[in-house]
């Protein structure tokens, strides 16, 4: 089945996302889309699966314009879609989360929960993609939630797969083993559309390759004769530097010493096992580990989000175990959580709001329980142009600015304080090259001007990339610990260390 | 994931060990001395087919051990881990308390225990189907208070129609009627956005002001309009001549059978449908729900207006189930006392059902203690139901989840 996008505009108010965008998706082949944050991919994607109404232009199937009234119509064209935040009902089964919307039933309207159990462990077993129709999807993780969502559009029997950052969440393994089931899709002649922010990737797994810069396609080529910084430069519209800029490493005293630190998921069971470490000023230390190996525990009990079951955590030789967040915040503490949405702003609240949501109690911009909008929106606008968040103004609501935008108004937010540790849980996750070398940049800049600097990634290229120390955290510990200043340490090194190896 | 989180359950379970012990405690010193004597508690009424025989309860002793109970749940709260057991404690303390509390009243005297359980089912009723409008609009994501004017505005409509046509003809109307209201709200937060709470109260007020008008303006004139006729007992042959629970069970009236009967739709229809399992997906992520072709907006609008005849029929319950006409704000909060019913029945018909019985009994408790002549003054047994509210909503429901988007507008772009 063969798609064009003819000339598609999508406005939302006064923000053009799309402007004229021409599109062709071949049946057997896998379009790789790649474009800076907020460059209007999703949006285009949405207008394509029916969520979205074009302001204008046309979708054209086989040869035959089409008007999608909703996804409904979409779906039944043949075009389904995984979307960048998952659309999956956290508390329904996953054969509840599969057949939702084209349900099998008997009489009555009765629910044929059997028929759909058989139907998800048939696609799961054709396609590899292996999956247990009964687990309630939010205690799923999300490797294993983005098997959902493909499992999803493969049971609407759509012809056309748009995958939207569907790597974005996923361990390296988990990478590899979604290229498979990526390239088997192809192989059955579905046309496949794929949305990454990881150059390398898009290289790998493309056909043919189109870039969006501002709502419009500035280009399009084939993987095999183009190299990253091309695609790089396409995408931003001049050069990029991969090389992180750093001053030589000249470590301080040490500002964050965590020593026997337990910390207990919420189910009782120990995510972090008695790990000590220390983090010194001047000094980025990098944690590499496979998603779930406890990084996010000890990354809330640093920021004061979970209570450690024992253990001390000094800060500058205080003891700051139990200090709640906003103690923390105060003596120079900086949080960028691994959730965004979750735990780094409010969605409802402007970006101007966001801005200060840690800082709007002090005397910069509260004056006796009112607070002073005038200086608000001041700092708010010059820090919003200091990151180059962008965003049509420092007075829309943060849910709509693109992931990327989001994830640099929270680090502006963060670093624009009088910062002494940063603490950073997968920083540039879904972040576009241009904004991750900003973020390793500004990041580096604290780093110079003496702030200690803990960063949790499950980029293996990013730890290595930043860090001034690497230890890799398996099963709760720290298993290894490597100083590529010192000794220079290979990817293989690591990759074994992650996986146990060392232990 | 907080340590405020694990806190406050932690305080919570330490409120609930003192307050069992202070009851333990309260109940031994001022219940015991004065119950000299044996309570009895009737079972069957005089001519039934096969008679119970009294229950006979010895007043002290009865209520040491209940006393002595409830300190050993009290006490039980403050050991380690004593967080999960938390609530069940409570709710079996409160329940072998208020069965104190009715020995102490009935010492010396004999007790319809049969009669009031037949009351409490029939108290029951309005909360329950107001519970059950509740859990049909909150499953997707609407918050519907004006539950209470949809049952008020059934009991008019039931009166004037059935008083001018019959009984049955009232019942149809005063569930179309609240049907009508049900898709006004719809209309308004759906269509609208208006704001959740602001259009339910905005239903209340109208219902309660115009209905109040009538009654006083043209009721007063016209009496034929407001004396309805009124639905009997059916007795359902063989199950209602079973000891003790048949004439509790069988032997009601349409309304009673009409709410048991409407929980189990409702949980078939929500659990076990394709479009029940639509409904919920609206009320969890509507968002994903769209992206699979559901209509959000349709669904939202046919369940909230399914949710308003559930409270017309409700409402028709207090006129034409009941007393046959009717008075100036006569649901007297019973709407919302079936939203906390919906709460602590977690968003569930059936338990919205039992949780309205718990009401509906400590409603008729309070009624027929009255009859007993208590030391009590009676208005403080009238705020029985209510404070059965707050103390089951705070206690011991605990850290019930509502439908994620509920109360949430759905903005498709
Ligand atoms: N519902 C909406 N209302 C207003 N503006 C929107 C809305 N959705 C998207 N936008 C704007 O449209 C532009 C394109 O956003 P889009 O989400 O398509 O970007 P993207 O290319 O997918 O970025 P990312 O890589 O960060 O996901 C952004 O400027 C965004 O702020
Ligand atoms: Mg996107």
């Amino acid at each position: 089945m063969q798609v064009e996008l003819k000339g598609i505009t999508k406005r939302f108010g006064s923000v053009v996302a799309n402007n004229g965008v021409d599109l062709t998706i071949r049946p057997g082949e896998v379009l790789g889309l790649l474009g800076e944050n907020g460059a209007g991919k999703s949006t285009l994607m949405n207008v394509l699966c029916g969520l979205y109404s074009p302001t204008e232009g046309e979708i054209i199937i086989n040869g035959t314009p089409v008007r999608f009234e909703g996804p409904g119509d979409a779906i039944r064209a043949g075009i389904g879609m995984v979307h960048q935040h998952f659309m999956l009902i956290p508390v329904f089964s996953v054969a509840e989360n599969v057949v939702l919307g084209i349900e099998p039933v008997g009489r009555f309207d009765h629910l044929d929960l059997e028929t759909a159990r058989t139907q998800v462990r048939r696609l799961s077993e054709e396609y590899g993609l292996s999956v247990d129709p009964d687990a309630i999807v939010e205690t799923l993780p999300v490797g294993v939630q983005q098997r959902v969502e493909i499992i999803k559009v493969l049971f609407r029997e759509a012809d056309v797969l748009i995958l939207d950052e569907p790597t974005a969440v996923l361990t390296p393994q988990e990478v590899d083993e979604f290229f498979q089931i990526v390239r088997s899709l192809c192989d059955t002649g579905k046309a496949i559309v794929f949305i990454t922010h990881k150059l390398n990737e898009i290289l790998e797994i493309s056909d043919r390759i189109s870039v969006i810069r501002r709502g419009e396609i500035v280009g399009s080529g084939d993987p095999k004769q183009l190299t990253r910084p091309d695609l790089a430069e396409m995408m931003v519209g001049h050069p990029v530097d991969f090389n992180v800029e750093r001053a030589p490493f000249d470590p301080g005293e040490v500002i964050l010493n965590v020593s026997d630190l337990t910390v207990l998921h919420d189910d009782g069971a120990i995510a972090v096992n008695r790990l000590s470490l220390q983090v010194r000023s001047g000094e980025v230390v990098g944690i590499a580990g496979v998603q779930g190996n406890g990084q996010s525990a000890l990354i809330e009990a640093l920021a004061g989000l979970r209570m450690p079951a024992g253990g001390i955590v000094l800060f500058d030789g205080t003891d700051i175990t139990a200090a709640s967040p906003r103690a923390r915040h105060r003596m120079g503490i900086a949080h960028i959580p691994e959730d965004r949405q979750a735990a780094g702003l409010i969605g409802s609240f402007t970006v101007a709001e966001n801005m200060v949501l840690d800082t709007y109690y002090d005397a910069r911009f509260s004056r006796g329980g009112s607070i002073d909008w005038a200086r608000v929106n001041a700092v708010a606008e010059s820090a919003a142009r200091d990151y180059d968040v962008r965003t049509p103004s420092i007075h829309s609501d943060a849910a709509h600015l693109s992931g990327g935008n989001q994830q640099k108004l929270i680090v502006a937010r963060e670093l624009s304080r009088d910062t002494r540790l940063l603490i950073a849980g997968q920083p540039t996750r879904g972040l576009d090259v241009g904004s991750i070398a900003y973020i390793h940049a500004r990041l580096m800049a604290a780093r110079d001007e003496g702030d200690g600097i803990l960063i949790v990634s499950s980029e293996l290229d990013e730890i290595l990339s930043v860090s001034d120390r690497i230890l890799v955290m398996f099963k709760g510990r720290i298993v290894a610990e490597y100083e590529p200043g010192k000794t220079p340490v290979d990817k293989g090194t690591i990759g074994l260390a992650m996986a146990g190896a060392a232990t | 994931m907080s340590v405020l989180l694990d806190k406050a359950r932690q305080r919570q379970t330490r409120i609930t060990g003192a307050v069992l012990i202070a009851l333990g405690v309260l109940i031994a010193v001022f219940f015991a001395p004065d119950a000299a004597g044996s309570a009895t508690f009737r079972l069957s009424r005089p001519n039934d087919v096969w008679p119970v025989p009294n229950l006979v309860v010895p007043g002290g002793a009865f209520i040491y051990v209940v006393s002595a109970l409830l300190v050993f749940l009290g006490a039980r709260q403050f050991a380690r881990g004593a967080a999960r057991w938390s609530s069940l404690s409570l709710g079996v303390g409160l329940a072998i308390a208020v069965a104190a509390f009715l020995v102490w009243a009935t010492v010396g005297k004999s007790f319809s225990l049969s009669g009031m359980l037949q009351a409490s089912l029939v108290r029951a009723v309005p909360i329950a189907l107001g519970g059950l409008a509740g859990v049909l609009s909150e499953r997707v994501a609407v918050v519907n208070i004006g539950i209470e004017g949809m049952l008020l505005a059934g009991a008019f409509t039931g009166a004037l129609v059935g008083s001018l046509a019959g009984g049955v003809a009232g019942l149809l109307a005063a569930v179309a009627v609240g049907g009508v209201f049900g898709f006004v709200l719809a209309a308004l937060v759906v269509t609208y956005r208006m704001d959740q709470i602001i259009a339910g109260v905005f239903i209340n007020l109208f219902v309660l002001g115009l209905t109040s008008y009538i009654s006083s303006q043209v009721f007063q004139e016209y009496r034929a309009l407001n004396n309805a006729p009124v639905f009997r007992a059916i007795e359902i042959p063989f199950l209602s001549d079973i000891p003790v629970i048949g004439p509790v069970f069988f032997n009601q009236n349409l309304f009673v059978y009409g709410a048991f009967i409407l929980a189990g739709l409702a949980t078939y229809y929500l659990f076990h449908t394709r479009l029940g399992l639509r409904a919920r997906a609206v009320g969890e992520h509507p968002r994903a729900a769209d992206t699979l072709g559901i209509n959000v907006y349709r669904t939202r609008f046919v369940n909230v207006t399914v949710a308003g005849m559930v409270a017309g029929f409700g409402g028709a319950w207090f006129t034409l189930g009941s007393v046959g006409r009717f008075d100036e704000g006569m649901t007297g909060g019973r709407g919302f006392i079936g939203l906390a019913a919906m709460i602590f029945g977690r968003w569930h018909p059936v338990g919205a059902l039992l949780a309205a019985l718990v009401f509906g009994f400590a409603d008729s408790l309070q009624q027929k203690l009255a009859l007993l002549r208590t030391p009590i003054p009676s208005e403080f047994l009238a705020m029985a139901p209510y404070i059965a509210t707050i103390i089951v909503v705070a206690g011991v429901v605990g850290r019930a989840r509502a439908p994620a988007a509920d109360g949430k507008p759905y903005v498709k772009e």
